[in-house]
């Protein structure tokens, strides 16, 4: 079978999408030279042009508002910003405009933006290596993608570009050179927002993951049937924003014991909300407490040893399975 | 379109000082700034062999730009004002004051180790773009306040120009008269963008019009001009008179850091132009018809920067690997008790 990268999967729904849809159009921060921080959009703008690949000043707020009014303006813009810490100098747009004109006005506007970002860490220093999909899952009107695999990075991307609403799709640094299989190209290559995945069947423990900590959740799995005969359900949430609450629900009404998996901050991460929802809807069901994995509640050290020891890595979810069974 | 100002030169390519222009530094201090420059150029080649060993982290070269850096910090008073810098501006923090064994110490993963001493004016450096502006004409500002006559010199990049907090910050310390100096490298790139995607106007100087403070362009290559234009609004500022923006035009000759590989994006023309400017040459041969400067004094110069280079890399190699307690212990002055549950649970994080 076709193997392709994570990268080029992202490359592939931008330019398939550019090729069929004239409004779409790219801007981003040394997105031409470079091809962005991580080389994603390399050689777009030479099939492109400069006019719907654009290379910005480094200026986020700027880049996001004028992409908002881009997209009031008729156009799709997928605005790149170089990694999701330097989203938070967009925020004022992304909340207070990207994800409120629709509500407030009438429905008279609405922004068809897709904010591509990255999260990740390698040795990058505090500020450099954080994880807020929790907080951008956290609003109303945005909706937050975080694929793990080509297959899907590729079909989700392009599901966020043709949707109507402003979409948060935050790649992961350390999954662009992990290949996969190619996905199908066209339609049947498309991935619905907001569908999560059972990725392996399980019966003792549903293990809850997105983005990275899918493979560091799939490797616990094979530890933990191997070394402890337990049979773990891995679930890739895929969509955070709106989320498959059914097919979680459903999974945890089978194995009674869950493990949410994330790299944000314990305090306030998504996997808070997560839990939240779990215990509302499935407290008769459970056999134990929700366990999770997640940042511990410090900033991400530059040394290396301690980067490497405080990662969520999957013997963090062996760990955190044993607890519960 | 206004027209670009007119670009402070001093010397001339080669070494001479062009007509009408009288030095703003002896001799002695020269051959100060010359040997900053030399260290720069040394530490560059060292911290980017030991990253590719990954005995160090990320380093972002100055090689190319150390007139623009050296010739404004040479205009500060380490004994006084304050040091903003960006990230690109290594020889400024050692003639501030800031031991070369505290910065190995840091790119090493040891910040403890790597602390700016107490009674070095400098802020840590700042990798969030432009975030160091606003806390300059803060900084700025407080000072004037406490009385003293201090000044504070900003570094900042082109690109870090198109940010909010670049605007902001300039309005800012104009509407409060704060005495800071904003210097402006211009090294014609933001990683792989370069300058004339950054902005459409012709130079970067002329945006101090519309916040009501001066503008001023200068050689960034010259190490005379740069100093002559920053002790010019050193003085302004210390007077009383408020911000001046500086526009340093440079050259960044090579990568962004040592992520980055610009054989991708940049032009070998351009930068074999830009190398034909080498602004520590131009220094070299300025000294050298003074009869301050030769061959046998830079060997000497060398060997004895060489070896502090060495004792200072030396000592970070030898410190310990930071314990995990550190993080936990630094987040706040006083860590609160759960914070203190997931220090002792740190092999374990499902607890606390
Ligand atoms: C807010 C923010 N946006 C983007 C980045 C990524 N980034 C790091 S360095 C850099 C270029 C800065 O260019 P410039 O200010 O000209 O300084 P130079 O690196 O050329 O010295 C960018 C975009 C960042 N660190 N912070």
């Amino acid at each position: 079978m076709a193997e392709l990268s994570y990268r080029a999967a992202v490359r592939d729904a931008l330019r398939e999408e550019m090729l069929r849809d004239e409004s779409v159009i790219l801007l981003g921060e040394s997105i031409t030279g470079y091809g962005g921080s991580y080389a994603v959009t390399k050689g777009l703008v030479e099939e492109f042009g400069p006019r719907r690949v654009m290379e910005t000043p480094i200026a986020e707020a700027g880049i996001v508002g004028f992409a908002v009014g881009a997209a009031m303006g008729g156009l799709r813009p997928v605005a790149e910003l170089m990694t999701v810490n330097f989203a938070l100098l967009a925020l004022d747009q992304i909340v207070n405009s990207a994800a409120k004109f629709h509500y407030m006005f009438g429905q008279q506007w609405s922004v068809p933006l897709v904010v591509r970002t990255v999260s990740g860490f390698g040795q990058l220093g505090a500020t450099h290596s954080q994880s807020f999909e929790g907080w951008f899952a956290s609003v109303p009107g945005l909706k937050v993608v975080m694929p793990a695999t080509p297959t899907d990075a590729y079909g989700l991307l392009v599901s966020a570009i043709r949707d109507p609403d402003p979409v948060i799709f935050i790649e992961h640094s350390l999954l662009y050179s992990m290949r996969g299989p190619a996905p199908p190209s066209g339609e049947a290559g498309l991935v619905p927002l907001g569908r999560a995945q059972v990725v392996r069947q399980g019966q003792d423990v549903t293990v809850v993951a997105y983005s990275r900590m899918l493979f560091q959740a799939l490797q616990a799995a094979e530890t933990l049937e191997r070394e402890d005969g337990i049979s773990c359900e891995v679930i890739d949430l895929r969509t955070l924003r709106p989320l498959d609450y059914p097919t979680v629900v459903g999974s945890v009404r089978r194995t009674h014991r869950v493990v949410l998996c994330g790299e944000d901050w314990r305090t306030g991460g998504f996997g808070a909300t997560l839990l939240a929802e779990i215990q509302d809807r499935c407290f008769d069901d459970l056999d134990g407490p929700v366990a999770r994995v997640a940042m511990r509640d410090i900033p991400l050290p530059y040394a290396r040893n301690l980067e490497h020891l405080l990662i969520p890595a999957a013997g963090d979810v062996v760990a955190a399975v044993r607890s519960l069974v | 379109m206004t027209a670009s100002p007119r670009r402070l030169a001093v010397l001339s390519m080669t070494g001479r000082l062009r007509r009408g222009q009288r030095p703003s530094l002896d001799d002695a201090q020269v051959r100060e700034g010359l040997e900053l420059m030399l260290l720069s150029r040394l530490f560059d080649a060292r911290a980017t062999t030991l990253q590719r060993l990954g005995r160090w982290g990320v380093h972002s070269p100055v090689e190319g730009q150390e007139a623009a850096v050296v010739g404004a910090c040479l205009a500060v008073d380490p004994g006084r004002d304050w040091l903003v810098p960006q990230y690109r501006e290594f020889p400024a923090y050692i003639h501030h004051g800031m031991p070369l064994a505290g910065i190995a110490a840091f790119f090493t993963g040891h910040p403890a180790q790597g602390r700016i001493p107490d009674g070095v004016r400098m802020l840590p450096i700042q990798v969030a773009i432009a975030a160091q502006l606003p806390h300059a004409a803060g900084l700025a500002w407080g000072l004037r306040r406490q009385g003293g006559g201090a000044v504070v010199l900003a570094y900042c990049g082109d690109g870090a120009t198109s940010e909010g907090d670049f605007h902001e910050a300039c309005n800012l310390a104009g509407r409060m008269q704060a005495p800071v100096v904003f210097l402006v490298q211009n090294n014609g790139w933001a990683i792989s963008t370069p300058r004339s995607l950054q902005s459409a106007t012709p130079s970067l100087a002329l945006r101090a019009l519309g916040y009501g403070f001066p503008g001023v362009r200068v050689d960034g290559n010259d190490l005379l001009a740069v100093h002559q234009a920053t002790a010019t609004a050193v003085a302004r500022a210390r007077a009383g008179e408020g911000p001046t923006l500086i526009e340093a035009d440079t050259y960044r000759y090579s990568f962004h850091n040592t992520t980055d590989n610009p054989a991708a994006y940049a032009d070998p023309v351009e930068l074999a132009a830009a190398r034909r400017q080498d602004p520590i040459e131009r220094v070299r041969r300025y000294l050298t018809q003074r009869g301050a400067w030769d061959p046998a004094r830079e060997a000497a110069v060398r060997e004895r920067l060489t070896a502090t280079l060495d004792a200072a890399v030396n000592a970070a190699a030898r410190l310990p690997p930071p314990g995990p307690d550190e993080c936990f212990d630094d987040i706040y002055a006083r860590p609160p008790a759960r914070l203190l549950r997931q220090r002792a649970g740190h092999g374990a994080p499902s607890e606390a």
